[in-house]
């Protein structure tokens, strides 16, 4: 539909079609090389790590300790580490990312400026570099005004700051795709504000909210730089026993794996890099998968 | 204030037999009150974040050892030496040629990515790209950081481009970093190229204008904001982006402008000497908040400048 007019026109000017067709085309190409660079990255990144890795994955990996022996260590604590992380951060965020997107789409006038200093906040939080909330992390949340030392809670809070705009931003998206018409019925209908919010607008973007959680909860399990500021002990030998209990998590086993300079940890890494991607993939699959399902169409 | 019109305020006298007691209205008013105490929580982790770096930031100017001066123009970074040394040049010019190296890279692939997606892609094949593209935008930057280390500059770099180049060394950071900030360039151009109205492109196929010139001749210039805002927030990743370098790139701060040798950026340093247990009040402890602020700043200038491009095509086209 837009190369005929295109033809019929280069005709009437008197140019040479097949040069210029040429040219076309060899432009594409050049557009399709350049986007397969990034894909093509990925492929290599993904293969090399599990030509490294897998061999190295058994059960014994997944139930040790971390050790000083290669043969020996393993991500138990790790990975349990990595599940009290996601915990603390969905307590936190669930409740206060959807309590920010609901005040910003539906109370706020976006004409007083208070509003506004929320909403471009917000979207300036979204772009300060992970290190920056560890460092936040470090001296209010392990040090100074909490004081909660390196603990799972201190690691899960500081974690939960760094995610925190993304399900805000997430959340209103999902907010404002339920259609004014429902939340005009139920006012309609005598509802109050609230009544509407609570019985109509939200189980209605319940879906698209879930799916914004779990894209977050997966980027926080997959940070790394603020735990290092935050976390610190990256040989811890035991499972957390608690919120106040020191931790590892999986990111920070393969980045001190990764700092060993024999190759033998350095394989261990790549095993655990394939646990912590096979995680990131489940969750991801759940998300699409409760997007695909239960997204209304209205 | 609009609500109380609609809920209670046209229904009279019977609104409170309907509605139940009018007692209600003070438990909206609390949630109200509530979900706005949430939403301000952001305003106060912004507060918390500049107060923290400027007050440890202001004492670590107090110390005897440390200049203003020196700080912004020394050429000497060794703030855990005993007889320590606070220039933050070499940190910047570190963070300055791996970001430029990465941009080299990510400009021209994101561009070409969002032109391809948004103007010759069919709707099957922006449907398998764009998912593996948010896959790569998902993958944790310290397997990255591994994939640099341990593939990228042996075999790549080394063997088959021959460079000759550090086990540690800015350019495999600088490179890896580009790939990783292609999707964010990406995505932004795109929307903007998507939103350029298709009535620009006919006048252009209306005038004889092949398909690539209305891409490269239209499409792009009438874009340009929206791309723009695209590779500064690409850059702001990129100052900001911390596993890749401080695994890859070395941590030896240097001002030698060679990358094929170990360097050291702003963030590896925040990373490195936040991992060994550095004690509360000593210089080198304030020294990371100095950097993180000096971090925080140029990262939130550039991502006020990509606000304001996004908000430009918005403007024109919407």
């Amino acid at each position: 539909m837009t190369t005929a007019p295109a033809r019929s026109a280069s005709e009437v000017l008197g140019k040479a079609s097949s040069s210029h067709r040429l040219r076309d085309r060899s432009f594409v190409l050049l557009l399709a090389a350049l986007t397969s660079v990034a894909l093509i990255v990925l492929a290599v990144l993904l293969i090399d790590t599990g030509i490294d890795g897998i061999p190295q994955i058994s059960i014994s990996f997944l139930t040790n300790f971390p050790s000083a022996f290669p043969a020996k260590a393993g991500i138990q604590s790790a990975i349990t580490g990595t599940l009290w992380l996601m915990g603390v951060v969905t307590f936190v965020i669930v409740p206060l990312g959807v309590a920010s997107a609901l005040y910003l789409e539906e109370y706020a006038d976006g004409s007083r400026w208070w509003n506004r200093i929320i909403e471009v906040n917000i979207q300036n939080l979204a772009a300060v570099p992970s290190i920056v909330y560890g460092i936040l992390g470090l001296a209010y949340i392990v040090r100074g005004p909490l004081s909660l030392g390196r603990t799972v809670l201190a690691g899960g809070l500081t974690l939960s700051l760094v995610v925190l705009p993304v399900v805000i931003i997430t959340g209103r998206e999902a907010i404002r795709a339920v259609p004014p018409s429902i939340r005009e019925g139920a006012l309609a209908l005598g509802a109050t504000r609230w009544q509407a919010i609570w019985r109509q607008i939200l189980p209605a973007s319940i879906p698209g909210i879930a799916t914004g959680v779990i894209l977050s909860i997966s980027r926080a399990i997959g940070e790394t730089a603020p735990l290092i500021l935050v976390g610190a002990a990256t040989f811890v030998a035991f499972n957390p026993s608690g919120l106040d209990s020191p931790f590892t998590a999986l990111p920070l086993q393969i980045f001190s794996w990764i700092s060993q300079p024999n190759d033998e940890f350095r394989l261990l890494a790549a095993a655990a890099i394939i646990v912590l991607l096979v995680i990131l993939v489940v969750l991801n699959a759940v998300a699409i998968r409760l997007r695909n399902r239960y997204q209304q169409r209205w | 204030m609009a609500t109380d019109a609609t809920t209670s305020g046209a229904g009279g006298p019977n609104a409170e037999s309907v509605f139940g007691p009018p007692r209600r209205r003070i438990g909206e008013k609390l949630i109200a009150a509530a979900l706005f105490c949430a939403a301000a929580t952001s305003v106060i982790i912004t507060i918390g974040i500049v107060v923290s770096l400027t007050g440890e930031t202001l004492t670590f100017f107090a110390d005897k050892a440390v200049s203003v001066s020196g700080f912004l123009t020394g050429g000497q970074w060794t703030p855990l030496f005993s007889d320590p040394e606070f220039g933050i040049r070499p940190l910047v010019q570190g963070t300055l040629i791996i970001t430029g190296i990465a941009l080299l890279v990510a400009i021209p692939l994101g561009i070409g990515t969002a032109a391809f997606l948004s103007e010759y892609a069919s709707p099957r094949v922006r449907k398998t790209v764009k998912p593996t593209l948010e896959l790569l935008a998902g993958v944790p930057t310290v397997v990255f950081g591994y994939f640099a280390l341990t593939f990228f500059t042996p075999t790549v770099l080394n063997s088959i481009l021959g460079l000759d180049v550090s086990v540690f060394n800015g350019l495999a950071g600088g490179l890896i970093v580009g790939v990783l900030i292609v999707p964010t360039i990406a995505s932004v151009a795109e929307d903007a190229m998507s939103a350029v109205p298709q009535s620009l492109r006919e006048g252009a196929y209306g005038l004889g204008a092949s398909r690539r010139q209305v891409s490269v001749r239209v499409v792009v210039p009438a874009a340009l904001s929206g791309i723009t805002a695209g590779i500064v927030l690409g850059a702001s990743r990129a100052v900001g982006e911390t596993m890749v370098v401080l695994i890859a790139a070395g941590q030896v701060p240097t001002t030698s402008l060679d990358p094929r040798n170990p360097m050291e950026t702003m963030t590896a340093f925040i990373g490195a000497t936040g991992k060994g247990d550095v004690p509360t009040g000593s210089t080198g402890y304030k020294a990371i908040f100095a950097v993180g602020f000096a971090l925080f700043v140029i990262t939130l200038v550039l991502n006020t400048i990509s606000i304001r491009f996004v908000r430009r095509y918005r403007q024109v086209y919407e």
